[in-house]
């Protein structure tokens, strides 16, 4: 069992909670991930990895409630407990060498871009961050960035806070105005991580995306998470969850990511339910 | 009492094929106590004893049906015992007709003595009737990790416990019993008996960490830092094949081993599982082994028709022939000499067919087997809304990838002394699936076995 040692409410559909974990805590990387249950029923999901104490003994996670899982995970609060707890799973980040980045993040996948920027910043480097949203009261972590990066950008889909418009404008722009970045690093929505990938390649700028594809062991065992690279089958959860953008095939994981989203609604629409009885 | 020279053994009395093949519920239902003393009475307790050669952990075979004979049934386990650790669950699982009953004397003019049969018999009444529960051994201090908690890990750590050693199993699931849990589905082996085998290692002191990964939580330079004496590495088969042809990323594309940990780790056939499985209407499964078979009757119970793929004939299937002939009673269509070449998908990303060629057999290949050679032009779809592609896995790279000196083969799978199971590295063994490649539970137990008696030899003289 796995103690909740923190919990704060982002905003009304993102949280973020510190396990107790000190193996994991140890090891733990920018860009790796863990998989947890929340009890003895329940599935197995992904999440990156947002920030870890190693003294402490603490693991940072930041998800988004999309599903029954990330929703009864949601309603479990300080001191309680989560039945598992598996990592640090997968490849970190390659930071190694690099002197000048953007970091660009898009919605929940600002938590993962996080740790990236501020490993950069430590190391260093110059990081420029984008970081954007649908709207103003979706906007996370943004004094957190703003430590982590040299220059900071925040855009909303509809102007609400910051530029008004997506990621990949002030990208664009950067790069028109002939900015070179050694590596741009994306961490968001697939369709996000496509766009940003569409706006470097003229620019041959390499480009990292993290992918968080359907998961069940997260060691290789089940083959589902399997993403198509260069034209080769990669697993994210022993290749990945990184992987060079211009490779991925975006379309074909954006169609296999939507396997059980029926049953996501279904399953979300339970949970709420069961909540709502509780609650009365 | 005189011998049961009928040429015929004791049928396995079993589910009715139309039932069972709408619940998860156990197929095979086993001999009652008359019954194992008939088929017990069939043995003739030859001298030289061809059966227990044939057997991977060498079980006293004849000594055990001697005492199921004598009606002593807890005598009988205690015998199966000496030699086995997991008898219930072997008594399931091992093809015993290619193993112990194949050399059996009564085969050669009729049925073998269905020494599995008897052998499941036993665990299960021990199972029933044992109130005695297992005590911790003194303990000798001296500590080993095992890596893995499936048969050949269960088997290591139960060895090694009760020699006296200090053991941890290290599990990266959630769940201890490897393969035994995630592939083996519950109607060909019931989860409670796996959970009673891992009870009973705890019962002996056998310490189990769920949820560490051994090459990303914890390395096993980290575990001799830690104080562990030895290393069994017994971490499985990993990444499931793929055919590489075009289609397999479509949705409803499945590896049987992602298949079958949704319905028996996760319990996704359960009404109220949290976690989902595709609900198809047409399954084609591709591959002929036992994980094949595994694979078709799990889809079947979720309400699908089945259809398995094979590309040689149904005499090289790999699979058991009782599982071969519990797919046919449960409906499963088996469409042989059949290969695939594409899997077509809707607009939507979902598999809508797979195109398969028509085969037929020509001179054996180097791995003894007829070779499938691909008929021209005979090229036909099948309609198919789900592809599960059981087609073997190769060795997990995570312990390899992070134990610097640990040798491989081209293959991936670790290389060892076959006497000790010992690695290219001091005080680190091996077994299973991670140096065989997918073989089967009763191997890996035995290299289970092998190593413990290795690691024990080893640890004396230091």
């Amino acid at each position: 069992m796995y103690k909740i040692a923190s919990k704060k409410v982002l905003n009304p559909f993102v949280t973020q909670m510190e396990i107790e974990a000190p193996l994991v805590a140890k090891k733990a990387e920018p860009g790796q991930f863990i998989i947890l249950r929340v009890d003895s029923e329940g599935e197995r999901i992904p999440l990156t990895v947002a920030g870890y104490d190693r003294e402490k003994g603490l693991v940072k996670i930041i998800f988004q409630i999309v599903g029954g899982t990330t929703n009864k995970l949601n309603q479990k609060n300080v001191g309680d407990y989560i039945s598992d707890f598996v990592g640090p799973l997968g490849k970190a980040t390659k930071v190694d060498g690099l002197k000048k980045v953007c970091i660009i993040g898009g919605g929940v996948g600002c938590a993962i871009a996080l740790p990236i920027a501020q490993k950069l910043k430590e190391m260093g480097a110059e990081v420029d961050s984008i970081i954007g949203f649908r709207n103003k009261d979706l906007l996370i972590l943004e004094e957190e960035f703003k430590a982590a990066s040299d220059k900071l950008v925040v855009t909303t889909d509809d102007g609400s806070y910051g530029i008004k418009g997506n990621v990949t404008m002030p990208l664009k722009e950067a790069l028109e105005n002939g900015i070179v970045y050694d590596e741009v690093i994306t961490v968001g929505p697939l369709i996000m991580m496509k766009f940003v990938v569409a706006t470097t390649k003229p620019y041959n700028i390499p480009t990292t995306v993290s992918m968080n594809p359907i998961m069940i062991d997260g060691t290789g065992m089940c083959g589902g998470c399997r993403l198509t690279v260069g034209g080769v089958t990669k697993f994210a959860c022993v290749d990945g969850p990184d992987f060079d953008g211009f490779l991925i095939d975006f379309d074909e994981a954006m169609k296999r990511g939507t396997t059980y989203r029926d049953f996501e609604r279904h399953a979300y629409e339970n949970t709420c339910n069961l909540f709502k009885k509780e609650a009365k | 009492m005189a011998a049961n020279m009928s040429l015929k053994r004791n049928e396995m009395p079993t589910q009715d094929a139309i039932i069972r093949a709408t619940n998860f519920n156990e197929v095979a239902l086993g001999y009652s106590e008359e019954t194992a003393i008939d088929e017990a009475l069939r043995c003739l307790n030859c001298k030289n004893a061809p059966c227990v050669a044939g057997c991977p952990v060498n079980i006293h075979i004849p000594e055990f049906i001697a005492k199921v004979k004598e009606g002593d049934f807890e005598g009988a386990y205690q015998v199966i015992y000496q030699s086995s650790s997991l008898p219930a669950v072997c008594g399931r699982v091992c093809p015993q007709e290619k193993q112990c009953e194949e050399r059996c004397i009564r085969g050669i003019k009729g049925e073998s003595v269905g020494i599995g049969r008897l052998e499941r018999f036993v665990a299960d009444w021990h199972n029933a009737h044992c109130t005695e529960t297992l005590k911790k051994p003194e303990s000798n201090g001296i500590k080993v990790a095992v890596i893995g908690s499936g048969p050949s890990g269960l088997t290591c750590a139960g060895e090694l416990a009760k020699k006296g050693y200090e053991v941890t199993v290290f599990e990266a699931l959630h769940t201890a019993g490897g393969v035994l849990v995630y592939g083996i589905p519950e109607f060909r082996l019931p989860k409670a008996i796996v959970q009673k085998e891992v009870d009973a290692l705890i019962a002996l002191g056998v310490d189990l960490q769920t949820n560490v990964v051994i090459g990303k939580t914890l390395t096993i330079e980290e575990l001799f830092e830690a104080g562990f004496k030895a290393v069994f590495v017994g971490s499985g088969a990993g990444l499931p094949r793929f055919m590489n042809i075009e289609g397999e990323s479509l949705n409803g594309v499945y590896s049987a081993n992602e298949f079958l940990t949704r319905n028996n780790l996760m319990k996704a056939y359960k009404e109220g599982s949290d976690t989902p499985i595709m609900k198809a209407k047409h399954t084609v499964v591709v591959g002929g082994g036992n994980v094949a078979m595994d694979a078709a009757r799990t889809a079947k119970r979720l309400g699908s028709e089945v259809t398995i793929v094979y590309r040689r004939t149904e005499k090289e299937l790999p699979a058991r022939l009782e599982e071969v002939h519990h797919a046919k009673e449960e409906g499963i269509n088996f469409a042989m000499l059949t290969n695939p070449v594409k899997i077509n998908g809707d607009e939507n990303g979902w598999v809508s067919g797979i195109v398969c060629d028509r085969m037929e057999l020509s001179e054996p290949d180097e791995s003894g087997r007829a070779r499938p050679v691909k008929i021209p032009n005979s090229e036909y779809e099948i309609m198919t809304d789900c592809v599960i592609m059981s087609i073997g896995t190769s060795p997990n790279p995570l312990i390899k990838d992070t134990t610097n000196g640990l040798e491989v083969n081209k293959y991936g799978g670790i290389i060892v002394d076959e006497e000790t199971a010992l690695t290219s590295l001091k005080g680190v063994y091996a077994g299973g699936d991670a140096v065989t490649g997918a073989a089967t539970v009763i191997s890996a137990m035995g290299a289970g076995k092998t190593a413990a008696k290795a690691i024990d030899e080893y640890l004396k003289n230091i």
